[in-house]
């Protein structure tokens, strides 16, 4: 097949700028997005920076952006991203500085991991011999110990696209694994932690992480799990779990969101309530009034919704 | 055509706008809506994060009332068509989880079997009407108007939840329905990111400059406007503007329409029943391009 790429380059030592160059190669029919680039480096182009190692999808190398989407490109067929022989834009990873061409510098990616202490840290005497975990105790951590730490989520986070300091999805995800390992006895400080500025509470719930994941981990799925964790612990004073409960309160009572209670509840502090006013006063001033009126009123039929709250609250599977 | 209708609370609430134009679109095209009044809010993604179970359940509930009513859902809310998407997948997948969720829905007289169809009013526009009953219905062509397309993130992740590996032609519906009511779509950045609504609350700064961002670059790319399917996104990317412009420290004025208000200004629908002056951000320029009047 003929294969038509157009890749990002940049060379800090060349005299010219973040550019696109153009190739076209002949490559098998089953070729990944790999084999292009291999092909054009060998054959084509020798300048051409490529990360890559196992070539197997394991060892995390290759990950970058095709058609704007981080992705492994050893395990991306061409055949999926240009099914008809559409040209294809390969460029680096996003939120983490280019080094050259199609190479990132990963050191953002692994000082926000090595932030989250990755490793197990025991308390009390030690067994006789090895740990002995139950089988369902590890059940919840397989989704996590399958990253290869790619930095894909890294790479296509819309927080760390605004907020470099942000802990990423990477890094709170394997938190997670770290705080919900039976073996670890730190689980408290941990969620403390994770918990602070930049932590848990600042993902968006974008669903970026579980797009591009190459090996479905989900860490937005988990980062929501520290969130439970997190209050299941105590650790409630925060915004995220005001919001939370003013909206899970708001349903149970009337079936549906008293918006304006939720936004004020939101905020812990007064000042920040203040921060309300101005936005308050252009909705009146636009004349925007509900269509049940200025007061909050229960849905019909609110009495099943609050049944099936009282039923399964407390309740998680 | 026939739907059972899921407003959603912003509808109903903060955004009454969004409401009356689709009610106004709805009668313009023929597509009767059923309003499930007694339907619950989706819990918006944060009652799923709370408690998974509980907000799969009460979504069973609102879907078990359209396949009462043997209607397919129709939303207009990208997050609450991602909600409904998530779990409805959950719910199909497994008989099992059905069941257990089913139980909690007995009392009421309802019970799910998975056959409801959950669309976004985006989607049966671009589906159900189909283009060329749209381009026929389109009276005021909205001209050379420039429209920066916003998604909302439920509507487009996760992918394969929403059927996009069978029908890739969904990435671009908002693209092509811009095109269709003759205006030009704008291409830049931020149409499939997130607005920032969900974490205003707990880190505004962060929030606020996504919407500043995406804002300014649909500006910078010629944008006389923002449309978007998702009233979430609407009350940070209309509503938070002005605070936006702070953060980002730029000049900001770009009005933002609800999907079905942009639809019903091509359709020809007076503007008083598409509840234009209702925008935070004033939407006079929109209607000086396409109608040639201010108001
Ligand atoms: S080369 Fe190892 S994961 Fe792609």
């Amino acid at each position: 097949m003929e294969a038509k790429v157009r890749v990002a380059r940049y060379d800090p030592d060349g005299n010219r700028d973040h550019h696109f160059d153009e190739y076209t190669v002949q490559l098998a029919e089953n070729a990944m997005v790999l084999d292009a680039l291999i092909d054009i480096r060998e054959n084509v182009d020798e300048t051409l920076s490529v990360r890559c190692s196992c070539r197997s999808a394991i060892c995390g190398s290759c990950a970058m952006r095709v058609n704007g989407k981080a992705t492994l490109v050893c395990n991306t067929p061409m055949s999926r991203v240009a099914p008809n022989g559409e040209q294809i834009t390969v460029e680096p990873m996003g939120n983490m500085p280019v080094l050259k061409d199609l190479v990132v510098d990963l050191e953002v990616f692994w000082n926000k991991v090595k932030a989250i202490t990755p490793w197990i840290q025991p308390e009390g005497p030690k067994p006789e011999r090895e740990y002995i975990v139950a089988d369902e105790h590890m059940q919840n951590l397989i989704n996590t110990v399958q990253c290869i730490l790619c930095g894909a989520c890294v790479s296509d986070c819309t927080v760390l696209e605004v907020d470099p300091s942000f802990m990423g999805p990477a890094a709170l995800a394997k938190a997670y694994r770290f705080a919900a390992d039976p073996r670890d006895g730190h689980k408290q400080e941990r969620l403390e932690l994770y918990s602070q500025a930049s932590g848990m509470w600042d993902c968006t719930h974008c669903f970026q992480c579980v797009e591009v994941c190459p090996k479905g981990v989900a860490p937005m799925d988990w980062i929501l799990e520290l969130r439970r964790e997190a209050e299941a612990a105590g650790l409630k004073d925060h915004n995220g779990v005001r919001h939370s409960e003013s909206l899970a309160h708001s349903v149970k009572e009337s079936g549906w969101l008293d918006e304006a209670k939720l936004a004020m509840d939101s905020y812990g502090k007064f000042s920040d309530k203040l921060k309300l006013v101005p936005v308050g006063v252009r909705t009146i001033l636009k004349g925007k009034m509900p269509k049940t009126g200025p007061f909050h009123h229960k849905r019909p039929g609110a009495e099943h919704v609050t049944r099936i709250f009282e039923e399964l609250e407390g309740k998680h599977s | 055509m026939k739907y059972a209708f899921y407003p959603g609370c912003v509808a109903k609430g903060g955004a009454p706008e969004l409401y009356d134009s689709t009610l106004a679109v709805a009668a313009a095209i023929g597509l009767e809506l059923v309003e499930l009044t007694g339907a619950a809010c989706t819990g918006a993604g944060v009652l799923s994060e709370r408690n998974p179970e509980l907000a799969d359940t009460l979504n069973a509930r609102t879907l078990a009332m359209a396949e009462k009513e043997g209607l397919p859902l129709m939303n207009i809310c990208s997050t609450c068509h991602g909600v409904f998407s998530q779990a409805n997948a959950r719910l199909k997948k497994d008989p099992e989880y059905r069941a257990r969720v089913n139980q909690h829905l007995a009392p009421e007289g309802l019970q799910y079997s998975g056959t409801t169809e959950v669309k976004h009013m985006l989607w049966v526009l671009m589906e159900d009407v189909g283009p060329e009953k749209l381009k026929s219905l389109v009276t005021n062509p909205l001209g050379d108007l420039k429209a920066a397309p916003f998604y909302g993130c439920y509507i487009v992740r996760p992918s394969w939840v929403l059927g996009y590996d069978i029908k890739p032609e969904r990435k671009h519906y908002l693209e092509d329905l811009i095109a269709i009511l003759g205006a030009e779509p704008v291409e830049y950045q931020g149409a499939t990111k997130c607005c920032g609504f969900p974490i205003l609350t707990m880190n505004r700064t962060n929030s606020l400059t996504m919407t500043g961002t995406h804002v300014s670059e649909a500006t910078e790319k010629g944008a006389d406007c923002m449309v978007t399917p998702c009233p979430l996104c609407h009350l940070n990317l209309d509503g938070g503007q002005v605070e936006a412009a702070g953060v980002v420290k730029k000049h900001l004025a770009l009005p933002v329409l609800h999907l079905p208000q942009m639809v019903g200004l091509a359709l020809g629908i007076p503007r008083d029943k598409l509840g234009l002056r209702k925008n935070l951000v004033d939407t006079g320029p929109v209607l000086e391009k396409v109608l040639g009047v201010n108001r």
